[in-house]
């Protein structure tokens, strides 16, 4: 038995039934909907074209969030308000000020991206009463113009930030209505979709289909029908369940849900080391980190998913729960080999655990890309080194892009251990670094580059904590 | 009828020559209502096309099976030998097969197509067809296909006394530069709608800039008459040169499948297909001997550039052409000499791109100029105005091309003047050695460059335009010209030039979709000719009509013909003022004709191509760009901190559509120069393909401080009320930023090193630079 997906569009109710559950919010609005305003310009949630605001709620209130449609299995959207391009305009026909502004500032050209910008500024605009530069270069990371050069945008932004009528139009009761208590259960075309609201329920629904695709925020697995055109019979979408989306601090430290969104849970790392945002900053774009989640960057095992280099660092442990329990694992053992993780049949991502931070622990993470923003990395680093007087008691190292999994670099670590934090002991632990690790050459860097930039980020690692006037980085200096 | 006075309170109409309007769509944009190709309603019955493509760069294709692809849900299924026509969408010479036959010599090549009830079905129907390949060794570099002597063109030379002077010179040398190629990435891929109609017609909608080539490819594939084919284009969202001669297999393929269907295709690429199928911007390899004084003034320069055509001619030696006629940028060469070669490889064949072979001349040139200065210990700048053509100096033999050209009006000195007050240049040029002296990982570097672009195609047939204008009685006006829209704003600019001659607001006259049946035989909207061309041709159109109106009231008013006066206020006619709506409806009452077609073709031009000498540009566009970036050395990442732009427009027709395109071409040269890396496996296959991978600039990427400002000066030509082309030039802006990081790597090396770093400039290939000039 099947339900339809019901969600808010543009202010209407739509219940949906019969549409295969891979089809993406994009498809939908542009095939079924005929809302052509919101366009497909990559399919991979890479340029921002098919931007649209999604509304969740949130304690009696509304919270609107920027994603990107192209990715979105529009089963996901069950219990959501979609807000598109079509939707901005008031009932008189004026223009919102995003759009008076873009249009006064000549920030289109050819227009194809112009409304995945609307989107995106009109959002920022929503959730941020004094936009700043740098919120709307965040917001407008993953959005790709390639006539203007941005500045007229840049300049639209600013004229509308200057507005005080700012708000998306939000219709709470229509949402209340349509918000579940248990499992959504959907099924089309022979594809079945779930969407289980409590733990027991997840665990159940995989222990019942365990060759399911687990789905959490899409940015990944929406690829896999985008551009790998995969079947996926069944999905267990991990987005509603109430207890993967929460964010503790305990007294071992920070429990981050597997389900939390990079924005959320970016809050919290942020706040539990500040020199982490540096590197969030150009991790995905606003977009994806509004989609992808904590939990679906580890579990999919990327060798160049920037999550866990700096969580391995700060010694990270995952839980993974089934039907039978939950078992603990530090966070570098679940990457066994590419693309291969220790996780059992039946057994989803729990939480991460990142505990407390010691005093004296210095730490930093780099990321090296050929783009600043929206960019995966050729290489990520992260340091964790606790320095005592001049020595280095303890240190943790670990790389994404330079292997198979994300790896430690033990053999550097070693090097440091013990040693006085000086030029001799770096040089000694760079060149650890060739044992540590064999990168191999693609489209973002070859294997030199990669061993080179390693080895500089240490140095660097060194300079930062040992000469902290001098500048390093060339993204901080501009500031 | 008005009075005289409301002359004085109406000073201007709305919209007229030199107002910085908003894009005619501009308001549509906004709120997702311009309509592009894939928002059309589609007719019923529409099928959706896929399109096989193939795996290898180079094979025989020893079998081809398509039998198994009739699934249900299929409706047609198109291979080579189905063409009743031409297997062939190359806009020249031919060489750009529709479908491969036998032999494929690109890894993405189409072999055939499907039309099915979805793209889905189409794709899973495709996969069943059996396709047998025999691999064959491919050539995927220039310097292989040189070896092999594999050419799409012969080869060409462009050369001015005696370049072997240079061997006598007081300083030589000899050095290189690998030049990238560069995706459009148009935001909107490629794509077309076409549909059969009654006896034998088809329609369809492309996303063009050359209907008229569209037009006629479908006509020559289906082997049927071109007036059974209209073509039209509403807009595209960005083209960039990407769909010149790229959307015709797009197009032909589409209408193919609704001829073999008799139905309604479209075929539309997604990304990854848009950018396996279609080709770039041509990567080159260009090397040079260079002579010259301890002034640094050139002696005698030979210049070696060899072009990456790809598989096929495509407009590889119009391209090619184009780089050797701006292989000296601003500069007077003399003895001179320039050798092409348009290399055959086994990857896609590369196109049209913004500067159209420009850039890459440019640039190999900017960077002799930077060794020069760096090897002589001078500042560039310095280099720069030695060797700059001189037409007004003391040196007045110092103005002829190498390709024989008088250059008069070379303004480059004035906007060099300019430019280094306003940017401040040799203060900070100072500030800037002080920085990197006790900056001990951070660098800076600071490079300004000036651009002299060539406008005109250089086939001069090309230079030719129509436009149809129609007056209805309610005194708002159509106009539809040959050019295309795909951003440039060109509709708003040629608006702009019907509303003065007209003296009526812009909001009175409406652009229509560029279509084949209204303006035929279009040359492609390219070469940054648009307004150039269309803006004459619509003035042209408008003042017969205008002209038909004065006659139609010197005789109906009994008035002389000087009296009658076309104002903002309204048509003055002796002492009476009637609004321009009262004259055309008492025209038309009287029976005169309110419609017009305008014709225009650009004069002077006259290049003779056997003997590579003549005029083959009406006039030259020039600009000069500051930029400053700062460099991480242990990374080579780095960061633009500002730029200063000074670009050349004429007097300009909508200064904000200009400014847009200056501030749009610059950072899309930057981002050619930098990020944007297109990176090819051992086997010839594309691995950067999309977004994820190819890098194209952000919000991000654009200089922290960004200063933009118009030359002020008229176009010494007759062209649209002294206007100058804006298209193409301001890319070539960007290649500041490229030597600007080569200067911050040169500060991490000893006094006159010469940083070898090519382009593009990823970090990765910043920190070889470093790395070689610290060894």
């Amino acid at each position: 038995m099947t339900e339809s997906i019901r969600f808010i569009l543009n202010g209407e109710l739509r219940e949906v039934s019969g549409l295969p559950p891979s089809m993406t919010l994009l498809q939908y609005l542009r095939e079924r909907a005929h809302l052509t305003g919101t366009k497909e310009g990559c399919a991979e949630g890479d340029c921002g074209a098919c931007t649209v605001a999604i509304g969740r709620l949130n304690n009696g209130k509304v919270d609107y969030q920027s994603i990107n449609a192209c990715i979105a299995f529009l089963p996901t959207l069950d219990g959501r308000e979609v807000v598109t391009v079509e939707h901005l305009k008031s009932k008189t026909g004026q223009l919102n000020p995003v759009q008076d502004a873009m249009v006064k500032c000549h920030g289109s050209q050819c227009g194809f991206c112009t409304p995945g910008f609307v989107m995106a500024l009109s959002t920022l605009m929503h959730n941020c009463k004094d936009a700043k530069d740098d919120d709307i270069q965040d917001a407008i990371a993953g959005n790709l113009c390639r006539c203007t050069g941005y500045r007229p945008i840049l300049d639209a932004a600013r004229l509308a930030n200057k507005s005080k009528d700012r708000e998306l139009p939000s219709d709470v009761n229509a949402l209340e209505k349509i918000q579940r208590k248990k499992m959504f259960a959907y099924e089309a075309g022979g594809a079945k979709f779930f969407a289980p609201v409590t733990g027991e329920e997840l665990v159940e629904v995989y222990a019942q289909y365990p060759n399911a695709t687990m789905l959490a925020g899409g940015t990944d697995v929406g690829l896999w029908v985008t551009k790998f055109h995969m079947d996926l019979p069944v999905i267990i979408y991990t987005g509603n369940v109430e207890g993967l989306r929460s964010i503790r601090e305990t007294a071992e430290g920070l429990e981050i849900g597997a389900a939390v969104s990079y924005t959320d849970a970016f809050e919290a790392l942020a706040a539990y080391d500040g020199s982490m945002l540096d590197m969030f900053k150009r991790f995905a774009s606003v977009h994806i980190r509004n989609a992808g989640t904590v939990g679906g960057n580890i579990a999919n095992g990327s060798p160049i998913g920037d999550g866990p280099p700096p969580l391995i660092a700060l010694n990270a442990k995952l839980v993974l729960r089934s039907k039978a329990g939950a078992r603990t694992l530090n966070l570098e053992d679940f990457f066994l080999a590419y693309k291969k993780q220790d996780r059992k049949q039946g057994e989803i991502v729990e939480k991460i655990i990142v505990p407390k931070k010691p005093a004296g622990v210095q730490f930093r993470v780099y990321k090296i890309s050929k783009r600043f923003d929206q960019d995966i990395s050729a290489v990520c680093g992260a340091f964790a080194a606790d320095i005592q007087n001049g020595k280095v008691v303890e240190a943790r190292i670990a790389f994404g892009g330079m292997a198979g999994t994300p790896k430690r670099a033990t053999h550097a670590e070693n090097a440091l251990k013990g040693q006085p934090w000086n030029e001799a002991t770096l040089q000694k632990a760079v060149a650890a670094l060739d044992k540590d690790y064999a990168p191999m050459t693609d489209m973002r860097a070859s294997a030199k580059y990669r061993a080179d930039v390693a080895r500089n980020l240490l140095k660097r690692f060194f300079i930062e904590t040992t000469e902290p006037d001098v500048e390093t980085q060339v993204y901080r200096y501009a500031e | 009828m008005l009075n005289k006075a409301d002359l004085e309170t109406n000073a201007s109409i709305d919209g007229g020559m030199g107002q910085a309007k908003p894009h005619d769509s501009a308001h549509l944009h906004v709120a997702g209502e311009a309509t592009y190709t894939d928002d059309i309603r589609e007719p019923r019955g529409c099928l959706y096309a896929y399109v096989l493509k193939s795996p290898h760069a180079h094979a025989k294709i020893k079998k081809l099976d398509v039998s198994a692809c009739s699934i249900p849900g299929v409706h047609a299924v198109m291979t080579a030998k189905d063409i009743p026509g031409v297997n062939d969408a190359a806009p020249v010479v031919g060489g750009d097969p529709i479908f491969a036959e036998s032999e494929v010599l690109y890894a993405g090549q189409s072999i055939f197509a499907v039309a099915a009830d979805s793209v889905d079905i189409a794709r899973k129907a495709a996969a069943k067809a059996v396709v047998e390949y025999e691999p064959l060794p491919a050539i995927l570099n220039t310097h292989d296909a040189i070896k092999a002597k594999k050419f799409v063109g012969d080869t060409y030379v462009m050369a001015q006394g005696d370049s072997t002077v240079l061997k006598k010179s007081k300083h030589q040398f000899h050095g290189a530069i690998d030049i990238g190629g560069q995706d459009h990435f148009y935001l909107e891929g490629q794509i077309a709608l076409a549909t059969p109609l009654e006896n034998g017609e088809f329609h369809c909608w492309s996303s063009t800039q050359h209907p008229s080539e569209v037009q006629h490819l479908i006509a020559k594939m289906l082997k049927i008459p071109d007036h059974l084919v209209t073509v039209e284009v509403r807009r595209m969202g960005g083209a960039f040169g990407g769909k010149e001669s790229q959307a015709s297999l797009i197009a032909c393929i589409a209408a193919a499948l609704a001829w073999k269907s008799k139905r309604p295709v479209k075929l539309r690429l997604d990304r990854d297909d848009d950018m396996l199928m279609t080709g770039k911007r041509h990567p080159f390899h260009i090397s040079w001997d260079v002579g010259f004084n301890d002034e640094g003034l050139i002696e005698g320069i030979d210049f070696t550039q060899a072009a990456d055509a790809g598989m096929s001619p495509d407009l590889s030696n119009a391209i090619a052409d184009r780089a050797m006629f701006h292989a000296d940028n601003c500069y007077y060469l003399g003895n001179s000499k320039v050798t092409s070669y348009r290399c055959f490889t086994h990857k896609v064949s590369n196109t049209a791109f913004r500067g159209f072979g420009g850039p890459q001349g440019m640039l190999a040139m900017e960077y002799v100029i930077d060794d020069i200065a760096r090897q002589l210990g001078k500042d560039p700048q310095a280099i720069r105005k030695v060797n700059l053509y001189d037409p007004k100096g003391k040196l007045k033999d110092r103005c002829t091309t190498h390709y024989g050209m008088t250059v008069e009006d070379n303004i480059i000195a004035d906007i060099f003047a300019k430019i280094e007050k306003t940017g401040d240049y040799a203060k900070r040029r100072e500030e800037i050695a002080r920085f990197n002296r006790t900056s001990k990982i951070l660098k800076k570097g600071l490079a300004l460059t000036p651009v002299k672009f060539g406008i005109s195609f250089t086939l001069t047939m090309l230079n030719q335009a129509g436009a149809l204008v129609h007056v209805y009685k309610d005194g708002t006006v159509q106009l539809n010209h040959g050019g295309t829209e795909m951003g440039q704003g060109l509709h708003t600019k040629v608006a702009q030039v019907v509303a003065d001659v007209f003296q009526i607001d812009l909001d009175k006259v409406r652009v229509t979709a560029t279509n084949t049946s209204k303006v035929p035989n279009t040359s492609a909207t390219a070469a940054s000719s648009g307004s150039d061309l269309n803006g004459k041709a619509a003035e042209a159109a408008c003042v017969t009509i205008r002209d038909r109106l004065i006659d139609f009231a010197v005789g109906h008013f009994g008035v002389k013909k000087d009296n009658v006066r076309f104002t903002p206020a309204g048509v003055q006619v002796d002492g009476k003022m009637l609004s321009f709506k009262e004259l055309v409806q008492l025209a038309y009452t009287n029976r005169v004709s309110l419609s017009s077609t305008g014709f225009y073709k650009t004069p002077k031009i006259d290049w003779d191509r056997p003997k590579a000498k003549g005029r083959p540009f009406y006039y030259f566009a020039y600009g000069a760009a500051i930029t400053e970036v700062i460099v991480d050395t242990l990374t080579g990442e780095y960061n633009f901190l500002r730029a200063d732009l000074l670009h050349d427009v004429g007097r300009s027709l909508n200064p904000a559509i200009d400014i847009g395109q200056i501030e749009g071409g610059f950072v899309q040269g930057v981002g050619w120069l930098t990020s944007e890396e297109l990176w090819w496996n051992e086997k010839g296959e594309l691995k950067t393909h999309a977004p994820s991978t190819y890098k194209i600039p952000t919000g991000r990427d654009i200089p922290k401080d960004f200063r933009v400002a118009l030359f002020d000066g008229d176009n010494q030509e007759e062209t649209i009320y002294r206007s100058k082309a804006v298209g193409e030039p301001p890319l070539m802006l960007g290649i500041s930023a490229f030597l600007a990081i080569r200067d911050a790597v040169a500060a991490c090396g000893k006094p006159h090193c010469l940083p070898p770093l090519m382009a593009p400039a990823t970090p990765e290939n910043v920190l070889k630079a470093i790395q070689a000039v610290q060894a």
